[in-house]
């Protein structure tokens, strides 16, 4: 077992799912509210990393991030380094790969909330800001930690992005699945079979916080 | 009904599978191999199918059963493991080529490589270094011998990235985000990267030779057909085509 590897990735996760809780709640709050027609291209968009496979997004980082874009000269020019083989550089790989499994759980439970509370409040002086503040995201406890969690466990399992980009160092960008492909591809199964277990292991206690949260123990059922 | 398993059988290859050689080779080979190969299939009708990795990825998954007929390493060692677990024939174990190792900077990179040679690794513009991963690639552990070789690896140490196989380590310094690489002479000569940079050649005194050793595999059941491919190797066809990628011959063979 990995200990390095493994409080890396999970340093890796924390960071991006907590910058996901930033990013993703203002997105997520303008896909729920906005009325512009063209709302759905930017729905798709933020849809795409569940379909794109890791490699296209390892890719880009790569290429359109690297030394020879000006997106990526910009990023040299301010740090002094490109974005690969670095940690920001899968942090910034990871928001992408990961930004759909927290801005959809978070619009899912803001849209669910009931608008007659919305016009309440708006109807005893309240700003749409402060509504949201105070009726909608307390409202939506349940979703923040579903996008939360799912973000998280979502970074957990990252591989493709991290092995096209990351140049496996250790400390630094060599994460628990690298770790766990390089134990197989050197044959030493029993190592490789410990992280996994442990990965496994959270995964599992991650999802079912998830579905523990957003279970509905009086749901009345057509079976009952 | 009948339409549709045919149709079924056509996308999973069933009705072409039978005639085919299947190669698992190394990531060093990626370029020179296929060309040896349309040219076999162009004189004998025989068609090859091309898996390239790492020599030791490539390993792992022969133990683990993948289907490949022969395995061309980037070392001997490998093979010889295959040999010594029952899974590779040893009389048909052939070192078709010697790899080289060398020090690849981009067209844009402001060192003199032929004045600095390896010391070029420790200017300052050098933040990256990109080699194959020791761990499964020859040309990883080549890298990392040379470096220690010339007395610069703790200096060079924590700016190594490893690629996946020497193909990865060449595609990084390739796309400019290392900016130096350890990587193989018959990438730095392929069309794909041949005007857009400059190497040095490592000295062969720098590392292990790169005994590259092919081996037909004991469960291919394509044995007659596979031998005759590597018989092909050895034609003067296929070794000034693999010398034109910078591969020497071996000096002697067994």
């Amino acid at each position: 077992m990995n200990w390095e590897a493994f409080w890396l990735t999970v340093r890796l996760a924390a960071i991006v799912s907590m910058l996901l809780l930033a990013i993703g709640i203002p997105v997520a709050y303008w896909v729920t509210y906005s009325r512009w027609r063209w709302k759905f291209l930017i729905e798709a968009a933020v849809a795409l990393p569940i379909v794109l496979p890791p490699t296209v997004l390892g890719f880009y980082v790569l290429v359109a991030l690297g030394s020879r874009s000006p997106l990526g000269r910009w990023w040299e020019s301010l740090t002094g380094h490109t974005l690969a083989f670095t940690f920001e550089g899968l942090v910034v790989g990871s928001l992408l790969y990961s930004l759909p499994f927290a801005v959809q759980p978070f619009a899912a439970s803001f849209g669910a909330v009931d608008s007659s509370l919305l016009r309440a409040s708006a109807s005893l002086g309240q700003s749409p800001l402060q509504t949201f503040r105070r009726i909608v995201l307390p409202l939506s406890k349940a979703g923040l930690v579903t996008g939360f969690a799912l973000s998280f466990a979502h970074t957990l399992g990252e591989f493709g992005v991290v092995l096209m980009v990351g140049g496996n160092i250790p400390g630094v960008t060599r994460t628990i699945s690298i770790d766990i492909y390089d134990q197989v591809q050197t044959a030493n199964y029993s190592s490789a079979n410990q992280t996994a277990l442990v990965l496994l292991i959270i995964s599992f206690v991650v999802l079912s916080i998830v579905y523990g949260l957003n279970r509905r123990p009086w749901t009345v059922g057509p079976w009952r | 009904m009948s339409k549709l398993l045919a149709l079924l059988l056509v996308f999973t290859g069933a009705f072409t599978t039978g005639q085919e050689i299947t190669v698992a080779a190394a990531a060093d080979m990626s370029a020179a191999l296929p060309q040896l190969v349309e040219a076999y299939t162009k004189k004998t009708g025989q068609t090859v199918k091309l898996s390239f990795g790492a020599s030791g990825n490539l390993t792992n998954q022969i133990r683990n059963g993948a289907p490949f007929d022969v395995f061309f390493s980037a070392d001997e060692q490998y093979p010889n493991q295959l040999i010594s677990e029952g899974l590779a024939s040893k009389d048909t174990l052939y070192r078709y080529a010697v790899g080289r190792l060398v020090l690849w900077v981009p067209g844009d990179s402001p060192l003199d490589l032929s004045k600095l040679g390896i010391q070029a690794l420790l200017d300052r513009s050098v933040k990256k270094i990109s080699i194959a991963n020791p761990a499964t690639a020859p040309y990883g552990r080549a890298a990392e011998a040379a470096l220690r070789h010339f007395g610069i690896y703790d200096q060079v140490s924590s700016r190594l990235v490893l690629g996946e196989s020497v193909s990865q380590a060449a595609q990084f310094v390739e796309s400019g985000n290392a900016q130096a690489g350890l990587i193989a002479l018959s990438h730095a000569l392929a069309p794909a990267m041949k005007d857009k940079g400059r190497y040095w050649t490592v000295p062969l005194d720098a590392y292990p030779t790169l005994n590259q050793a092919a081996v037909v595999l004991s469960k291919s059941k394509q044995q007659d057909a596979t031998r005759k491919f590597l018989d092909f190797l050895r034609s003067p066809e296929a070794t000034s085509l693999l010398s034109s990628y910078g591969f020497s011959l071996p000096a002697e063979q067994h």
